[in-house]
């Protein structure tokens, strides 16, 4: 992964001195709290309903054992014992002292990390595929990508103070994993017909209020013009943004009133100006970022021997094979695999981890996966270079630290905001939403059975749970002061990427398992042999669903 | 007279600021001596105001660059506005204005923008800072230019980025 060297070593530093400064003036009452407000966004720190939040910058998943000692320090000694993975691969503290947050953030950087940009109006944190460079079906590793696209927005000052905030997304794959089509900008690595790399570029997606799935306005964009091109969208953005209702400021609302053809026309002609400029990447800089993300020490190993062993072990241990087929994925390289350790037991906040176990993981990280892990967009930890005849001694010490429920995929692997507990924005709780739901499906066989099945829970219509992206989506709103619960349908974050439909009216929390339950019902009796539920829906549509759920009571 | 932060220096501002007026913009009535007049004014007397030295004009935050790019290094000061703090507009024409349009002179931040954007403002080519709010301690905030010495992007101050100039 990318290694700090001196030059980004001293960026980090003048930039901890610059808000250590501004906090200080603020506490002394020099700097007005609506000014030290985007000031300290634009560091990671939020004011919440209990506490101040701190959000630090997982750069697009990637962590090694170190920083995650790191993060447990942290949990420690500067909070609750515990974080929250978001998200947005980020990692969330929900009880810093205001005060001590220069300090924490002081002692993050020993270890190259940071909340810059993690909040606020401007370009943040660059997401990406949790199996970059690990997946079979990748084409081309984006991280390189990644880490450059986080240089060049890093401090960016020009784009400090956008209409609102933006997000980018990379994939290197056939099968999006990052969701690129929900992100301000979305690019997915391709070759051309000549073999040489570039990019699909979409823009103007995004959840939020106005979910809009993004168009691509590029089908091609040369690997060298990465920065430039960006730098043209952004400048048309910044300039021609709303600024006049901060929910008609985001990209999407541009493209469309601007129509995409013409918004892509003003980038083209704002590029023509920038695209020989000196932001034309160089092929020493593009081998350079590469060279960060080589492949590790992989050992040779004959992989039907390993399949063997793992195979054997699996005859002789349900609970293991279980977890072999939901959390486990395949690699590249022979003989190895990618484990992914759910962060979802039943009764624990999703995406909650614990200092201790955070230190489990870097301890499992160092003996399993040449110290490295990766946050996931679903709130998960990924170790991506376990070599399969160790699976079975991690998984059995994934399980003595509660990790290693087989749940990936399923419905009780689900998506989850912070919500009406801990987030000022919130109409509604979504954590004992996602709880109670966990609870009627405790039936492991039974949750198999169901295939895989992605529940989005947000708490308000900022989506952070992404619910709109769910098969089955669920957003809390707020009826008269009480709590109540939206269901959607048919969303998909992935290639085929939709947005989901109102089912129809909403339901309180008590009836949420319930409906959930008979959701799964239509789509138990429906579905043919191959389908996953989001299949059927798109089959059968909406009225099978509304009828069993909104039937009056006999 | 009041003061303003120049090329790192505390210095008298000799320009006097014309804000838009209530009515009509093209009728201003432009007074003599060194002023910095709404871009709106200028083109519409541009006839009459051409011959004096003394003008400067003003783009708020909502006025493109372009306006004036092509006879830029006419004018010695060219301000540009910021309405409130949160609107970032200004920084991408302050970059056109020295990038595109190639403008030499004093590149004036007006408005209501904070100390804590000083040095983006400079790295985008401003180089004089007239606080709207006369209580700014301008002894402090000069101290705000240099809070990053090292950049990973190109731009006015520094037109190589960082891949390029790494050792």
């Amino acid at each position: 992964m990318y290694i700090y060297d001196e030059y980004d070593n001293s960026i980090l530093r003048q930039r901890i001195a610059q808000f250590r400064g501004q906090t200080e003036r603020f506490l002394a009452g020099e700097l007005p709290p609506e000014q030290f407000l985007p000031l300290r966004l634009q560091n990671g720190l939020y004011v919440q309903r209990l506490a101040p939040m701190l959000r630090i910058n997982v750069p697009y998943g990637m962590i090694n054992s170190t920083q995650i000692r790191k993060l447990a320090h942290i949990a420690r000694f500067y909070d609750k014992g515990y974080c929250h993975v978001s998200t947005r691969q980020n990692i969330q503290y929900n009880w810093p002292d205001l005060t001590e947050v220069p300090d924490i953030l002081s002692e993050l950087a020993d270890v190259g990390m940071h909340g810059t940009q993690s909040s606020g109006n401007c370009i943040r944190n660059t997401t990406s595929d949790q199996f970059a460079g690990v997946a079979p079906d990748e084409i081309i590793d984006p991280r390189p990508y990644c880490e450059i696209i986080r240089q060049w927005s890093s401090f960016h000052p020009e784009f400090a103070f956008l209409p609102r905030k933006f997000k980018i997304a990379v994939t290197g794959s056939t099968r999006d994993r990052a969701a690129v089509q929900v992100h301000d900008i979305g690019l997915q690595v391709v070759f051309n017909d000549k073999g040489e790399v570039g990019f699909k570029v979409f823009v103007g997606g995004g959840l939020g209020r106005t979910p809009v799935i993004g168009v691509a306005i590029r089908n091609f964009l040369p690997e060298e013009d990465l920065l430039s091109y960006l730098e043209a969208i952004l400048r048309v953005y910044n300039l021609y943004g709303r600024r006049d209702n901060k929910y008609k400021a985001r990209i999407k609302i541009l493209v469309r009133a601007l129509t995409p053809e013409v918004f892509a026309q003003k980038v083209e002609d704002e590029w023509q100006h920038l695209k020989d400029g000196s932001n034309k990447l160089t092929r020493t800089e593009i081998e350079r970022a590469k060279g960060f993300f080589t492949a590790p020490a992989y050992e040779t190993i004959d992989n039907s021997a390993a399949q063997a062993v793992v195979d054997a072990q699996a005859a002789d241990s349900v609970a293991f094979s279980k977890w072999l087929q939901r959390n486990v994925r395949e690699h590249k390289i022979p003989g190895y695999a990618a484990v992914t350790l759910s962060l979802k037991p039943t009764g624990v906040a999703p995406g909650d981890i614990t200092d201790s176990q955070l230190e489990i993981i870097a301890n499992l990280a160092d003996e399993f996966s040449f110290s490295e892990a990766r946050t996931t967009h679903e709130q998960n930890i990924v170790l991506a270079d376990v070599k399969k005849t160790e699976l079975f001694n991690l998984w059995q010490k994934a399980k003595a630290a509660g990790f290693a429920t087989p749940n990936i995929g399923t419905i009780t692997d689900i998506i989850c905001c912070p919500g009406g507990d801990f987030c000022s924005l919130a109409n509604a709780k979504s954590i004992p939403i996602a709880e109670a739901i966990q609870r009627q499906f405790d039936d492991l066989d039974y949750v198999y059975d169901l295939g895989d099945i992605d529940l989005n829970i947000s708490g308000c219509m900022n989506a952070c749970g992404h619910h709109h992206v769910g098969h089955i989506g669920i957003l809390g709103v707020d009826k008269a002061g009480k709590e109540f619960y939206q269901v959607q349908l048919g969303g998909s974050a992935s290639n085929d990427a939709s947005l989901g439909d109102v089912l129809g009216p909403s339901f309180s929390a008590e009836d949420m398992p319930t409906v959930i339950q008979k959701l799964v019902d239509v789509y138990l009796v429906n579905r043919t042999q191959e389908e996953l539920f989001i299949d059927t829906y798109r089959r059968i549509g909406a009225a099978p669903f509304k009828e069993k759920v909104y039937a009056k009571a006999n | 007279m009041p003061k303003l932060i120049k090329d790192g220096s505390i210095v008298e501002n000799t320009w006097i600021f014309i804000a838009k007026p209530e009515g009509d913009i093209a009728a201003l009535e432009v007074p003599a001596g060194q002023v910095i007049i709404p871009v709106g004014t200028w083109l519409a007397q541009k006839e009459t105001l051409q011959t004096r030295a003394d003008i400067g004009v003003w783009l708020d935050s909502d006025d493109s660059a372009e306006l004036i790019g092509a006879e830029a290094n006419r004018f010695a000061v060219i301000g540009v506005n910021f309405p409130l703090f949160m609107d970032g507009r200004s920084f991408s024409t302050a970059r056109l204005l020295r990038e595109r349009y190639g403008f030499t002179g004093e590149l004036r931040a007006v408005g209501n923008f904070i100390r804590d954007q000083l040095c983006y403002l400079r790295r985008c080519g401003v180089n004089a800072f007239a606080f709207a709010n006369p209580e700014t301690n301008l002894e402090d905030a000069v101290k705000s230019l240099q809070d990053f010495q090292e950049y990973y992007q190109a731009s006015v101050d520094q037109p190589l980025p960082l891949f390029r100039r790494r050792a």
